[in-house]
């Protein structure tokens, strides 16, 4: 089955290092929910950085939303990224906005008026718990509340892909449980959701997610659901 | 989406600067080109023919028959013989007020102007004028400042050649201004890719920022270079010299020097959102 994302032995590599990832193959089912682990320097980053679209794989082939992105035209890549929320590690929120408007910013890169973004910043500002912080810059910002606003960037534009990269690892536990909500609850509305984290009890907390290793740039299928992802719900027609 | 910031670092202040020097050289060069077709106006068309001849006798006559010729001549708009009263105050400052000029033999001097169209047909007229008196001598005054002439043209096209090299120089600190505001926001405009945004949509934000510089040095520049433009015409109009006063300003130059900065902020535009397309090319 065709999944929504699909590796196959893909390599990357730095300039003219040794590979960073090597003979990476998976596939994605639409609508899963999978957790990337591993030590540190395993190339979570880096694979997560191939899926976001914000690097090239140097082999393999690497098909998103049925297409080859791996020579996909560069003219054709921001219609693909706007259907990715990414949560960055560091956060990258642009400094000198308002958390309003870094929420904001990925529905104005879509093109939308200013009538139409406000109340849905509002709403994910009021659901990350920042709805009185909205004026607020990321330098004034504590690093849990700059995570929260990633998140809600991230997510508002309901995107079909959510990657995050180690999403709770600034937020105390009850934040960490709630913004599992939220994932959980996009899981459920269709989102393939991509989490790499170091935090293996958070596994627990997703029941129906999926696991995925990565040791020394290879990966590992502790499930084996990456090479046979489940099917999902839409394809159980009778 | 980039900071708000009154300036952009030192870019609007050079093209202040450059744009305060090109309107200020546009406007020598209008005003030479100006000085220089009034010059080509007024001495093409004009001519003056001297009867050279020792005998007074001849000389009057020759005069006279010269003077009956020219009024004939069709494009001829103006004869006029110099009064002996001029022509001694004009040879005044080499043989002083004691002299009587009856004494010596000085050619008599006819004063001529052509119409514009006549102007080419001096040596026509010269030849008709010798018909009648074989003493005549003429002179073209275009011939005497014909290199001024060709001076005040050299100047207008270095003006023009300066004003060229001042745009291309702007545009190079358009294009280093255009590099170090990526460089100085590489940060965002990798979220901004990685959030789906284009190559325009990016260059669209720098290209209005540099705009707003841009037509504000290209503003400045234009009004102090404007001031000091209608200060010297008033000081050149109160110099009561025709030939310092023929470099006069026309008014239609105006046109051309507000449209200096207008110019000036489309160039930086243009040449901004080349540079950082081409720059935002090379990232994926």
């Amino acid at each position: 089955m065709a999944g929504i994302l699909q590796f196959e032995n893909v390599g990357l590599r730095y300039g003219t290092g040794a590979e960073t990832l090597s003979d990476v193959s998976f596939s994605l089912a639409p609508g899963s929910f999978t957790f990337l682990t591993g030590p540190s320097g395993a190339g979570k980053t880096s694979l997560l950085k191939l899926l976001y679209l914000a690097q090239r794989p140097s082999r393999g082939l690497i098909r998103l939303f049925g297409e080859d992105i791996v020579t996909l035209p560069r003219s054709r890549l921001p219609a693909f990224r706007r259907k990715i929320g990414v949560v960055f590690q560091d956060f990258r929120l642009i400094p000198y906005l308002s958390a309003y408007d870094n929420v904001a910013l990925p529905l104005r890169v879509g093109g939308l008026e200013e009538r139409e973004i406000e109340t849905p910043v509002r709403e994910m500002l009021d659901w990350v718990g920042l709805s009185g912080r909205s004026n607020a810059r990321p330098a004034t910002l504590s690093g849990g509340e700059q995570q929260r606003v990633a998140i809600a960037r991230a997510v508002i534009g309901r995107p079909e892909i959510l990657v995050a990269d180690e999403p709770t690892g600034n937020v105390d536990p009850e934040m960490a449980g709630r913004l599992l909500y939220l994932f959980d609850a996009l899981n459920k509305l269709g989102t393939t959701i991509v989490v790499a984290t170091h935090d293996v009890h958070l596994l627990s907390r997703v029941p129906h997610s999926q696991l995925m290793r990565l040791e020394k740039g290879r990966v590992s299928d502790p499930t084996g659901a990456l090479r046979h992802p489940p099917r999902s719900p839409d394809d159980e027609q009778p | 989406m980039l900071p708000q910031r009154k300036t952009a670092g030192p870019m609007p202040w050079v093209i202040a600067i450059m744009m305060f020097l090109m309107v200020l050289t546009v406007a020598a060069g209008l005003g030479l080109r100006n000085a220089s077709s009034h010059l080509r106006a007024g001495l093409a068309a004009r001519i003056t023919v001297q009867i050279v001849e020792a005998d007074p006798i001849a000389r009057v006559r020759q005069t006279k028959a010269a003077l009956q010729e020219l009024r004939r001549i069709s494009g001829v708009t103006r004869v006029e013989r110099v009064e002996a009263g001029r022509m001694r105050k004009l040879l005044e400052p080499w043989i002083g007020t004691g002299l009587d000029t009856r004494d010596l033999p000085m050619p008599e001097m006819i004063d001529v102007d052509l119409s514009t169209e006549a102007g080419d047909q001096a040596a026509a007229i010269a030849d008709a004028v010798r018909a009648v008196a074989p003493s005549a001598r003429i002179d073209q005054h275009a011939q005497w400042l014909a290199p001024l002439d060709q001076l005040l043209g050299m100047l207008k096209w270095l003006a023009f050649s300066v004003v060229f090299l001042m745009a291309t120089a702007t545009a190079f600190t358009v294009v280093l201004a255009a590099r170090a505001a990526l460089d100085n926001h590489r940060a965002t405009i990798d979220v901004m890719h990685l959030l789906g945004a284009t190559d325009l949509q990016i260059a669209n934000l720098f290209q209005r920022r540099i705009a707003l510089d841009a037509l504000f040095g290209g503003a400045l520049g234009f009004a102090v270079a404007g001031m000091i433009i209608l200060l010297l015409g008033q000081r050149i109009e109160g110099l009561g010299s025709e030939l310092v006063g023929s470099i006069s300003f026309p008014a239609a130059g105006w046109i051309l020097l507000i449209l200096l900065p207008i110019a000036g902020t489309g160039l930086a535009m243009a040449t901004a959102r080349l540079t950082i397309l081409r720059a935002l090319g090379r990232i994926l």
